[in-house]
């Protein structure tokens, strides 16, 4: 039993390496990084977080990132929840297609989207607003929730929705009050990958923006290009690019294994 | 089983909407310019399928087709074995089974530049741990800005880093679910650990194992901005896999009609071969 547990630490130890080292650089004063291999930082500093925390083109990266992100998890699973029961439970023509034409979006690689997005929003009057990037990322994002949702559905047999209209139930009133709690567990783990997905796409969030809502990303390749190299400052600004993501994972926790299988185990 | 009621149309509208506003209006555009020859001042000529026959004949697109494919599969090779792997021996309950999801986990919600950049902070030599461990502790000598090969074990082994939790998690997922009754008549029947995998749990994993493969195919095929970030596509262009050719043709050069010609064959292979595992998975579904 020992010997098995071996291999997680492993592994796990093999994904922390690289977080580690970010992490220890954001913590070292550029002259330490460019003059030599340290395994820990040897004058430890907070300049790094210092410097991005008293810059407003910083923090404002972050906090456009987080706007379209909440943005884009409320739109993407409100629209998401009525297609996923309508799946769930009816035959209607076409659905068969419709769902797989919706899933074709997620598989639109991000890059044919580009250029055509930047004309359509441009067009529309969007361009460089945190309601575009939400906009845009719904195109793989709501195929995403109604898969997941759909799956958790499933699993609600149907006499519960037949008991609650012959108690007398309208289908607003049991939708809300007694189908939503029984899929809790489905909406958040619809909710976290939603977030997740806006989270790290960059290539759209970038095409889509330039002062007003420029997320996170750009501002990081603006430093790493124009400011010769500033290593410390990039780690500082990546390690606080994890911590989002951690605190929302740590929600999840006792779903993530079952939302990462579409609620089809 | 599901009733057939038309009126449930009504509950898909808003989503059809919004994602037809997304798909549809970008890809009508795509199309449009596929079939165009422009030299700017908004002034377009019909070309018909030229550049579709130019962009398949091109050496270099296929070039980056074939790396996009090796890319594909080898990541495939490795992380699906290594995530069914680690999924086997994770343990099933107690304390440390959250905290193990948490941290496998923890990769794949960085931001996709950041992960570019952490790998390039990571490999650097004398700077980078990994960089100063292969050159001066193990005088291999590594530099991935200089040499094709350190940078395709590069890219392959971010990915691995990236995106091997989720089909650990997939596998988990499934294994979970089945009840220890199972387990315990193999034990009286005396079955050895290999059957109790390929009979047991083996067959519990494979709807979860066929969504692992869609998504990794998926994303693996399409990816863009961690290899790009790392390294750019180079040195040369041996690491330029197909997103990043597409994006240095369509924003870097603006030759919008190979550029959207492109973009079609490439969405028509993804979809083709989804296509395959999305009716694979479905018809599991369905028993």
């Amino acid at each position: 039993m020992r010997k098995r547990s071996l291999i997680p630490i492993l592994y796990i130890a093999f994904l922390m390496l690289p977080i580690y080292w970010l992490v220890a650089m954001s913590f070292k004063t550029t002259n330490e990084i460019l003059s030599g291999f340290s395994l820990f930082p040897q004058t430890f500093t907070l300049d790094n977080y210092i410097a991005i925390f008293t810059d407003p083109t910083w923090y404002w990266g972050y906090i456009n990132s987080i706007v379209y992100v909440s943005l884009n998890t409320v739109l993407s699973v409100a629209v998401a929840l009525p297609a996923a029961y309508a799946f769930s439970r009816y035959r209607f023509l076409g659905d068969k297609q419709l769902f797989f034409w919706l899933l074709t979006n997620r598989m639109a690689p991000a890059a044919v989207f580009a250029l055509p997005f930047f004309q359509l929003y441009s067009s529309i009057n969007l361009f460089d607003t945190h309601i575009a990037v939400a906009l845009a990322h719904t195109l793989f994002n709501v195929p995403l929730a109604v898969w997941i949702l759909e799956g958790f559905m499933r699993s609600i047999p149907k006499e519960l929705d037949e008991t609650a209209y012959v108690d007398g139930y309208s289908f607003p009133r049991f939708f809300v009050k007694i189908f939503l709690p029984n899929i809790k567990a489905g909406v958040g783990v619809a909710a976290f990958f939603c977030f997740m997905f806006s989270w790290v796409e960059m290539l759209l969030a970038k095409t889509l923006t330039a002062v007003e809502a420029k997320p996170i990303a750009a501002v990081m390749t603006r430093t790493a290009s124009s400011a010769g190299y500033e290593l410390g400052l990039l780690a500082a600004a990546g390690t606080l690019t994890i911590i989002p993501g951690a605190i929302v994972i740590w929600f999840v926790r006792n779903y993530i294994a079952r939302g990462f299988a579409m609620g089809r185990v | 089983m599901r009733t057939e009621n038309q009126k449930a149309w009504f509950f898909v509208l808003p989503v059809l909407f919004l994602v037809a506003f997304n798909a549809l209006v970008p890809m009508m555009t795509v199309v449009n310019y596929s079939v165009q020859e422009t030299f700017g001042n908004n002034q377009f000529f019909w070309q018909g399928l030229d550049w579709f026959e130019q962009i398949l004949r091109s050496e270099r697109f296929q070039a980056a087709l074939g790396r996009q494919f090796l890319f594909t599969f080898l990541i495939l090779l490795i992380e699906v074995p290594l995530g069914i792997i680690v999924a086997l021996s994770m343990p099933r309950k107690g304390f440390w089974v959250p905290v193990c999801l948490v941290l496998m986990a923890l990769p794949m919600l960085i931001p996709w530049n950041v992960v570019g950049s952490m790998w390039n902070i990571f490999t650097l030599p004398k700077i980078g741990l990994m960089g100063y461990f292969l050159n001066d502790v193990l005088g291999i000598n590594y530099d991935m800005t200089q040499q094709p090969l350190s940078a395709w074990i590069t890219v392959i082994v971010m990915d691995v880093w990236h995106w091997t939790s989720l089909v650990v998690l997939l596998c988990y997922a499934g294994l979970v679910s089945i009840p220890d009754a199972y387990y315990q008549a193999a034990k009286i029947d005396g079955a050895s650990p290999w059957s109790v995998f390929r009979y047991i749990q083996l067959p519990k994993m494979k709807t979860v194992l066929t969504i692992a493969v869609l998504l990794r195919f998926m994303d693996s095929f399409n990816i863009y901005t961690e290899p790009f970030v790392l390294t750019g596509g180079g040195p040369g262009n041996s690491t330029t896999l197909l997103s990043i050719d597409l994006v240095k043709i369509a924003l870097g050069q603006f030759d919008l009609g190979p550029a959207a010609a492109m973009s079609l064959i490439y969405f028509a292979i993804t979809l083709l071969v989804s296509w395959v595992f999305y009716t694979l998975m479905t018809k599991d579904d369905q028993k």
